[in-house]
């Protein structure tokens, strides 16, 4: 097991407590804000190699994102640490519960290659600020960025509780055989179901941000310029590499008739008319993601774009039409530049066609009415919901991001984050005066103390028994 | 296989057909639960009596009692606890709505344990009835006679299709769990747990796993020793030490342990008398094979009170074993048996590394006067919950989450964090189509000012 001695001695870290004072976690929070800062050249570097991604992409993604996450949590950290205080019985009014938060122990972070920073980085900071030793593991697939944060990033935290793990598939089997105390990942679910089927083994609790195929639905009455605009811009940001694009638009033949020319506008107005030279838009990763996405073109009838080059694995933000629920474009998440749009008749049609599959891990809804926005919404489940735009849901760090069903399970950002790489821990410190007062607590039970005991828990609803 | 598919099929198309949200629905038919524990007090009492052994006292304040409590605070509570909370915003998200909408996570399975039958059926389901799920209900097969109410009464008062019970033994739960849930709550033993989550894991469903382990016991040197034991003693033996957050074992300076055990022995006759056979208020071991496995315990061991036993009635005396060995049988699986191990150590820092070398318990339990010692065990361990000067306590506050960590457990209910348990919290986001002005610093191309902004 060639993990195993990296893991005992983050363990061992851990169990000297090392981590558990605030002040130790907010020297390591800012010892990665630091990174962030330092390393930002190198930083839109790495990801301008791996994925061809524009500056401003990556400011606002990788950077400025996870800069937002780590300065609520410096902010709060204080706040989120303290024990919470919890209603009581009227018995126990002269004892203390609260919850405490303690950390798990050691927390392995499995990270994916869209957005190879932030998806690690801001788990990370999680972890660290509920008291947790983590191991980050990026993924193989964006080896730039692979690289630098495994160069560069120990050298900003403490080497006895931070290390980066780097490896294929075969590495990362082998470090799921250790015991954690918390895995977080990101990925697939078929990943995810290797990756809590390994957690099973050692009863280690997980988050699984998956994805899916996320609806987008336009209805009839909207402004069609802003929603195209809207549209394009979550599709096409990243190559359409994101886990929260929308992944297919449903609306009627009217709809589409008049979106298609306002996507088109959108394009232009970000990309230029050949969006190739445009510096803001991105490149797919790996020669096996672009061939399989490739493939997926010869779903339906291109509508706009379709153009490739492999060399450069560049495809073009792409509108397909004439799609069937039964095209290989619907089966999987397509997770590239390429937008279908699927025709339905009305609202209880989309609707039913959205229920007919896995929840997804987002789902948009366009319309200037409210009412249809959020019949839509009551009458779906998902991870998340943004009516009348893309992607910016995740952006509020008060709003937990998370999956449901094939979409994931947990959920995280900002205090949710915390929460989550904490375990919440019952506590009640009693005095060891007045203690007749458990007498009726104890045996022998007469039909005489019994009778006092059924009384006592008959008294009105808004008194809490006062035995046991 | 079929059966199973056809009555997991026929909840989830019930859950589908939405009946099961409205909050007058779930409300409904928690009241109908409520009717049916005081309806069926009776019935319910005398197949704790059958399974465990367990006095008409016992059994109700033990199993009773804390439903009764469940079910009125979930239907006083459901209107607040089911409200959509609304998130603090930021700039760019000023005008918009931003919430989080409290769902069903769709199919519930409650998997049950035989130490609280009725009581470890009937908090989860609640919980899940509240959060608006259907409900698969498997109680134990070991605890039979309550197995059995519990499939009768369930469907006179429930909605039929949305909660069924399946009834049965390793096969027939292992043929559920290959069915697609959307939550599993599952209460026993950590090996099982294993299995459950492996289950789990083929359809990526959430999983909430109530174990156990061995809830350790510190008593300091100095504390008022005749209160503490008084409590431990409850704690330990009430249920017949079958209870998943019982003091497993002692941990304590070897000065006071020949004290702690005269303490505890008065305090075991003034709660059972002299015979503790012929107390009504002292339960049973559950079957033969706990009865067996927790007597095997007993191998070589310093019996410095109690360990007789009689196979025929499953009947094990409260006992206390001293100066016990950490690398014994007894110290090794969680006893779940009225038998009470003292390990001697030499200082709390001792008790503190000995408790970190050992899995993660479900409890943890100090009694001190010093608040500082008290302060200190806490931070420097770690428990699915712990109690301080008392033990078992802290799982009846209504506000604490109750759960364990590591092998004890993951995830927790009861109270309101039943209902966040069994919800999905989706994050929501209305905007306006209109003000697409505020959205163009975002759009490409290259706005590097916006980045400045």
């Amino acid at each position: 097991n060639p993990f195993a001695g990296l893991v005992s001695h983050l363990r061992a870290s851990w169990l000297s407590g090392k981590t558990r004072p605030m002040e130790y976690r907010m020297a390591q929070l800012e010892a990665l804000g630091h990174f962030m800062d330092d390393k930002k050249q190198q930083i839109l570097e790495a990801t301008a190699s791996d994925l061809g991604k524009a500056p401003f992409e990556t400011e606002l993604s990788e950077i400025l994102l996870c800069k937002n996450e780590l300065h609520e949590t410096l902010n709060k950290l204080s706040h989120w640490m303290k024990d919470e205080q919890v209603d009581r019985t009227m018995a126990m009014q002269l004892d203390s519960a609260f919850i405490r938060k303690d950390p798990y122990g050691v927390v392995l972070i499995i990270a994916p290659w869209n957005y190879p920073i932030h998806l690690f980085l801001v788990p990370l900071i999680g972890a660290i600020a509920a008291g947790n030793c983590v191991i980050v593991k990026p993924s193989e697939v964006s080896k730039n960025t692979e690289r630098l944060v495994a160069e560069v990033l120990p050298s900003y935290l403490d080497k006895d509780c931070f290390a980066v793990v780097t490896g294929d598939v075969p590495e990362t089997t082998r470090l799921l055989e250790n015991k954690f105390d918390y895995i977080f990942f990101t990925g697939i679910p078929p990943v995810g179901r290797i990756v809590m089927t390994a957690a099973a083994k050692h009863l280690t609790p997980v988050t699984l941000e998956l994805g899916g195929k996320n609806p987008c639905y336009v209805s009839d009455t909207c402004d069609v310029t802003n929603v195209a605009r809207r549209v394009a811009w979550g599709r096409f940001f990243n190559a359409g590499q994101t886990c929260t694009a929308p992944d297919y638009l449903l609306c009627t033949m009217e709809m589409q008739e008049k979106l298609l020319p306002a996507l088109h506008k959108a394009i232009n107005d970000f990309y230029g008319p050949n969006p190739r030279e445009s510096p803001d838009f991105g490149r797919i990763v790996s020669d096996k993601q672009f061939q399989r996405l490739r493939a997926l073109l010869g779903s339906g009838r291109v509508a706009i774009g379709g153009q490739t080059d492999e060399a450069e694995r560049y495809i073009a933000p792409t509108v397909l039409v004439d799609i069937q629920p039964s095209d290989p474009i619907m089966q999987e998440e397509i997770f590239g530049p390429i937008l279908p749009i699927v025709v339905i008749s009305n609202m209880d049609e989309a609707i039913d066609f959205i229920n007919s599959r896995e929840r997804p891990l987002v789902l948009y809804a366009f319309s200037s009415k409210d009412k249809i926005v959020n019949q839509v919404l009551e009458r779906t489940s998902s991870g998340g919901f943004c009516g009348n735009d893309t992607l910016m849901h995740m952006t509020l760090p008060s709003l937990p991001f998370g999956g449901i069903g094939n979409s994931g399970l947990g959920m995280y950002h900002g205090k949710f984050s915390f929460d989550t790489f904490s375990h919440h821990r019952g506590c009640l410190k009693r005095g060891m005066g007045r203690e007749p007062l458990n007498g009726p607590r104890y045996p022998p039970y007469s039909q005489q103390k019994f009778g006092v005991v059924r009384a006592a828990s008959q008294v009105t609803r808004k008194n809490d028994c006062t035995l046991l | 296989m079929e059966r199973m598919q056809q009555i997991v099929g026929r909840a989830r198309a019930a859950f589908n057909s939405g009946r099961s949200r409205p909050l007058e629905f779930r409300i409904q038919q928690l009241k109908a639960l409520e009717r049916m524990v005081q309806e069926k007090e009776k019935e319910i009492l005398a197949a704790l009596k059958a399974d465990l052994h367990k006095s008409g006292p016992n059994a109700y304040s033990q199993e009773i009692l804390g439903v009764l409590r469940e079910l009125v605070l979930a239907m006083e509570k459901l209107p607040s606890w089911a409200a959509p909370q609304p998130v603090r915003k930021d700039l760019l998200t000023m005008r918009d709505k931003a919430y989080i909408n409290y769902e069903p996570l769709g199919m519930v399975l409650v998997i049950g344990a035989w130490n609280y039958p009725f009581l470890l059926v009937m908090m989860p389901l609640i919980g899940a009835i509240a959060a608006g799920n259907a409900v698969v209900v498997k109680p134990s097969e070991v605890s039979e006679n309550t197995a059995k109410l519990v499939a009768e009464l369930l469907p006179q008062y429930l909605d039929k299709d949305l909660y069924p019970v399946v009834t049965g033994g390793v096969p027939e739960t292992t043929e559920l769990l290959t069915q697609r849930f959307d939550h599993i709550l599952y209460t026993g033993n950590t090996a099982v747990g294993k299995i459950v989550m492996a289950a789990a894991a083929k359809h990526l469903t959430p999983v909430t796993l109530e174990l156990g382990g061995k809830s350790p016991c510190y008593i300091d040197k100095d504390c008022d020793l005749a209160v503490a034991c008084r409590r431990i003693t409850w704690g330990k033996y009430m249920n017949c030490g079958q209870t998943c957050i019982a003091p497993d074992y002692i941990l304590c300076d070897p000065s006071i342990q020949s004290q702690v055990v005269e303490n505890i022995k008065a305090t075991l006759k003034e709660f059972y008398g002299e015979d503790v056979k012929s107390s009504p208020d002292y339960e049973r071991i559950v079957n033969q094979r706990h009865f067996k496995r927790v007597k095997s315990l007993l191998e070589g061991q310093k019996i410095a009170y109690g360990g007789e036993t009689d196979e025929a009635s499953c009947f094990i005396a409260p006992t206390i074993l001293t100066d016990v060995s950490p690398e014994s049988k007894v110290m090794e699986e969680e006893i779940f048996g009225p038998v009470l191990p003292i390990v001697t150590v030499k200082s709390v820092e001792e008790a503190i590394e000995f408790i970190n070398r050992r899995e993660k318990p479900l409890a943890l339990y100090v009694f001190s006067n010093k608040k500082q010692l008290i302060r200190r065990v806490i931070s420097e361990t770690s428990s699915g919950g712990m109690t301080a000067n008392d033990v078992i306590m802290h799982s009846v506050v209504p506000g604490l989450p109750f759960g364990g960590v590591g092998h004890s457990g993951m995830g927790a209910y009861v109270g309101r964090c039943s209902f966040e348990t069994f919800s999905h919290h989706r994050a929501c986001l209305i905007k306006d189509l209109r003000w697409e002005l505020v959205n163009k610093l975002r759009y490409p191309p290259g706005s590097m000012e916006m980045m400045h902004l």
